[in-house]
């Protein structure tokens, strides 16, 4: 039969051709569809780790997490989409306009993973949907972690807040290549504490490796890495301080640093208004949103680093400082004060805040009633190269350092040739030269610029950077990280400073408290410690020649900013504080008070001695 | 003692070899199915009565002499001409194509009965003047198999039209037509496939065939099957994964794991020794079938029972090919050891006829 012997052979060679297709498959290729089955079959599920806790200096936690839970749904899963969502509409309380973010929200998640739907379910309705659960099989429940601030308003412009991963974050991840850290996480530090700690917070994603089948259903685990939490935070911030001043500014548009002149900490930093971040963690609405926004009172500006202001005559004793070290004037020259200086060889008259002049002043006695007349004179003679060169080296017109500086802070403006000709396209006149030394005309600087310049006063030229955070509770970092140890840095020129000169300043700012003629004697009287300050008045409104300041003549707005600059006590200080209160007036009657209250807080523990208010009397000098 | 022995097989007309390897065939069918159908019960109970099902059909098909089938084959013929008809105008549609035909209390395919009748009604034809056919013999026969093959083919079911063809095919081949004709035939064939391309072929015919050559072109859509597939037969190595531990069969990445693509379930499990313990079965079977034409005594018995073999291979090499990615993914199940009732009993149908023709041959020789 040679037809049956041709067939079978014919069997033999297609046999022979299977037998080569499978060794390629099974023996050759083996290992490529090895990775390729184990890939189809095991999914790794990232579980987003907790954020760190961030504590007050004395462990009051200050940013915690709850658990929320919330509706969940794999749409990609669901034919009848619009129909559940229809029906899910009175179970729990569904909004069109959640159904319309979770549209929008949809494109941002990979395909047949689940969608948020609905955040925050209250527990009726945790009830109500577990009921129905069986009519919607793939909507389910999730526990998520929740950023929480319990403080609500009082800390927001220092730990700011997280908010949802946006795409402007997840390119920055991506370039930064942290975006896999990300996988599950849904919110990311946006401002303050916690955006500038973000990778500290943050912590690292676990796993569980799960297999699934070819619907991505899953079918058991196969491992589990857990998450490692992010670390801890202890901030410098006291939180008792915080509040006390909070409450004292309450109502004001006002801002208030503390610094601990040992070490930079800074112990409290109170924007007034403030807002409250817990409406940022699940995405504000747009209506919450706008009226921040329009608030004439700017609740979202945080003053104490992006608050410009004139920073008047607080800068008076570091004036003094450079106009000695320069040699412009000794301990021992006297200037006569009639009441105006006029600029020489031109009728151009600047007046004093006392019409009728102090007389014969000294350098000390410039401090202590904050003649005005001695500073234009000095700053006259030691011109605005010098003057802005020694008063850069006090931190004015550059960024404080402060851990939170990099994206928030402004560095105001330290004026000079350059600055006016850039800013301006103007040359510098010697008349721009004569306000700066009272710290006006283009001079600004901002409420941290002005406490930060203090402590290197105190510390006789040291300067002690000002940050927030005290340490962190290491956990899995190995050692945490202290910012107390930081480096400090030392200008050249401010420490060839005369010792004595630093003394003639400090002893001019006790005398502001306690000298006959002292500017803020009357706040500061009656004190059980021993402090010093500087006030200041910036001036919003330009008054006429002749004209006489009267603050219930003059809209509010366009009021003095009342400033004060101190510390305390006066031997061994621990607190140095600026003081800015916008449109508020005298800054010895109104910033004193409030300086007194915050040094009387914190140096006795309470509030127990009260102020007189009826001797503060309204333009009683600066 | 010896005459004895091989009468009792006689007597019941059962070869003793080919019943063997079919019966570890199907235990290593019912053993794979276990895995395949993800240990279901139910499944199994199913496929141990359309085994029980075959086995007797295949006794009772053995008892008939292959006289029988030859007087009876054209009215077959025309019976299954009349059954796919009805299919195509009013057959139950399953999975976009209609291919059974409920008849109240059973479900079958006509298609499968195609396959018995055709080669049947060929091998009768040819056998009626004399091998080798004459040429206008031989014409006529490419009639009688092309109607059912074109009918099974508009339902549509290309793998099974293929195979009808085929199996009518093999017969003339067996009953030795001149090599010049085969060649002018493949040449035909070969002109004719642009033809079917074109104009026969469903878009969905076309597109299977076009995703054999390409399947990353459509990893999710037409191409899914053959690279699941592929990477369960690839991902099995030479030992395999183990029974019931093949993840891809599983964990159900692969598709209609328990019908046309058990092959790869047994690849990824049993891996590629598994796959050669396979292919020798059947290698047995069929040189079992193939030594069984070449002693059978007439001229018909001995095309019908090599075609009824080869065709047997051919099923084996379709299904084996379109699910190891060489061949286009066309439905057909792997003889034997794929789920499905109608398939199989028209398979241990055609094993029955191949049995008749060896154990009525003595008969048949004491009666001439």
């Amino acid at each position: 039969m040679r037809r049956a012997l041709i067939a079978f052979l014919g069997v033999i060679v297609l046999i022979v051709i299977l037998l080569i297709t499978l060794t390629h498959l099974q023996i050759t290729r083996y290992s490529y569809y090895s990775t390729r089955s184990n890939e189809n079959r095991i999914k790794v599920i990232p579980i987003p780790p907790n954020r760190g806790i961030i504590y007050d200096r004395n462990g009051i936690p200050l940013a915690i997490n709850n658990t929320v839970y919330q509706l969940e749904i794999i749409p990609d899963r669901i034919k009848n989409l619009n129909e559940q969502l229809a029906e899910l509409k009175t179970i729990v309380d569904l909004t069109d306009e959640e159904i319309d973010n979770f549209q929008k929200e949809r494109r941002n998640y990979p395909a047949s993973s689940s969608v948020p739907l609905k955040y925050k379910l209250t527990e009726k309705q945790i009830a109500r949907f577990v009921v129905n659960q069986y009519r919607f099989p793939f909507i389910s429940i999730a526990g998520k972690q929740h950023r929480y601030y319990p403080y609500a308003t009082t800390l927001t412009h220092v730990l700011g807040y997280v908010s949802k991963i946006n795409d402007r974050d997840k390119a920055r991840l991506i370039e930064e290549r942290k975006i896999k850290d990300y996988i599950g996480t849904s919110n990311i530090g946006k401002l303050g504490i916690e955006r500038y700690y973000e990778d500290i917070l943050h912590g690292i994603p676990g796993y569980q490796e799960v297999e699934v089948d070819s619907r991505s259903r899953i079918v058991r685990q196969l491992d589990e890495s857990p998450p490692k939490v992010g670390e801890d935070i202890y901030l410098t911030i006291d939180l008792k301080l915080q509040q006390y001043i909070e409450r004292l500014l309450a109502g004001k548009r006002a801002a208030v640093v503390a610094i601990n002149p040992n070490n930079g900490e800074v112990l409290a930093m109170v924007s007034s208004p403030s807002y409250d971040p817990n409406l940022f963690v699940d995405g504000i609405s747009a209506k919450e949103y706008n009226a921040l926004l329009s608030d004439p009172d700017k609740p979202l500006f945080n003053r104490t680093i992006q608050g410009t202001y004139p920073p008047a005559s607080t800068v008076k004793p570091f004036i003094a400082i450079a106009a000695l070290s320069e040699g412009v004037i000794t301990t021992d020259t006297v200037f006569n004060d009639n009441g105006y200086w006029q600029l020489p060889n031109t009728d151009k008259r600047y007046r004093d805040w006392l019409r009728w002049g102090h007389g014969r002043v000294d350098v000390t006695r410039s401090l202590e009633s904050s003649v005005d007349t001695f500073y234009y004179r000095v700053a006259y003679d030691l011109g605005i190269d010098r003057l802005s060169k020694w008063m850069t080296q006090f931190g004015f017109g550059e960024r404080t350092g402060i851990d939170i500086s990099s994206t928030e802070e402004n560095r105001a403006i330290m004026p000079n040739r350059e600055w006016k000709q850039q800013r301006y396209k103007q040359a510098w006149l010697q008349g721009d030269t004569i306000p700066v030394g009272i710290g006006q005309g283009y001079w600004t600087a901002t409420p941290l610029q002005m406490a930060k310049a203090l402590t290197i006063l105190i510390n006789d030229g040291q300067t002690k950077t000002p940050h927030l955070l005290m340490n962190t509770r290491s956990t899995h970092f190995g050692e945490g990280l202290s910012l107390n140890d930081l480096p400090q840095t030392m200008s050249p020129l401010l420490l060839s400073v005369k010792e004595k000169y630093w003394d003639v300043a400090k002893n001019g700012m006790f005398k502001v408290l306690y000298g006959s003629q002292g500017t803020a004697r009357r706040i500061f009287a009656n004190m059980p410690y021993r402090a010093a300050g500087k006030s200041g008045t910036a001036q919003v409104y330009g008054l006429k020649m002749d004209e006489v300041y009267n603050a219930k003549n003059i809209p509010e707005h366009l009021r003095d900013h009342a400033l004060f600059i101190a510390f305390a006590p006066y031997d061994k200080p621990n607190i140095a504080i600026s003081v800015v209160i916008e449109n508020g007036g005298s800054g010895s009657s109104n910033g004193g008070a409030v300086a007194r209250r915050i040094l009387d807080f914190y140096e006795l523990g309470d509030a127990s001695i009260q102020i007189d208010e009826s001797i503060l009397k309204m333009r009683q000098g600066d | 003692m010896k005459e004895k022995k091989v009468s009792f097989w006689t007597k019941i007309h059962i070869d003793p070899l080919f019943l063997l390897f079919t019966l570890i065939l199907l235990a290593y069918s019912a053993y794979i199915m276990w895995s395949a159908s993800g240990q279901d019960p139910a499944m199994m109970q199913r496929k141990t009565i359309q085994i029980m099902l075959g086995l007797f059909v295949m006794l009772l098909m053995a008892q008939f002499p292959p006289r029988f089938y030859e007087q009876w084959a054209p009215y077959l013929y025309i019976v299954c001409l009349i059954l796919l008809v009805l299919v195509d105008v009013m057959g139950h549609t399953s999975k976009g194509a209609q291919r059974w035909l409920n008849l109240g209390f059973i479900r079958f395919q006509p298609s499968e009965i195609a396959k018995i009748a055709v080669p049947l009604m060929v091998a009768r034809f040819i056998n009626r003047d004399g091998c080798p056919p004459s040429f206008k013999n031989t014409l006529l026969t490419l009639i009688i198999i092309a109607i059912p093959t074109l009918l099974v083919a508009m339902q549509p079911d290309l793998g099974t039209s293929i195979l009808i063809a085929a199996s009518g095919l093999f017969i003339i081949f067996l009953a030795g037509i001149s090599w010049r004709l085969i060649t002018t035939a493949c040449i035909l064939v070969a002109s004719f496939v642009p033809i079917m391309w074109f104009f026969l072929m469903h878009d969905y015919q076309r597109e299977r065939v076009n995703t054999l050559f390409n399947p990353e072109l459509d990893p999710l859509g037409k191409g899914y099957h053959i690279i699941q597939s592929k990477t369960a037969i690839g991902s099995g190595g030479i030992w395999g994964k183990g029974w019931l531990e093949g993840t891809q069969s599983q964990l159900e990445f692969l598709p209609e794991r328990h019908t046309d693509f058990i092959f790869s379930v047994i690849a990824e499990e049993f891996g590629f020794i598994g796959a050669i313990v396979l292919l020798t079965l059947f290698l047995c079977l069929i040189s079992r079938g193939l030594i069984i034409a070449a002693q059978a005594q007439t001229a018909f018995g001995r095309i019908l029972a090599g075609g009824l073999t080869l065709i047997f291979f051919i099923y084996v090499f379709i299904n084996i090919g379109m699910v190891s990615g060489i061949l286009p993914v066309v439905g057909v199940p792997l003889p034997l050891i794929s789920y499905g009732g109608s398939s199989l009993i028209a398979l241990m149908a055609s094993f029955g006829i191949i049995m008749s023709i060896h154990t009525h041959k003595r008969m048949l020789s004491k009666n001439i």
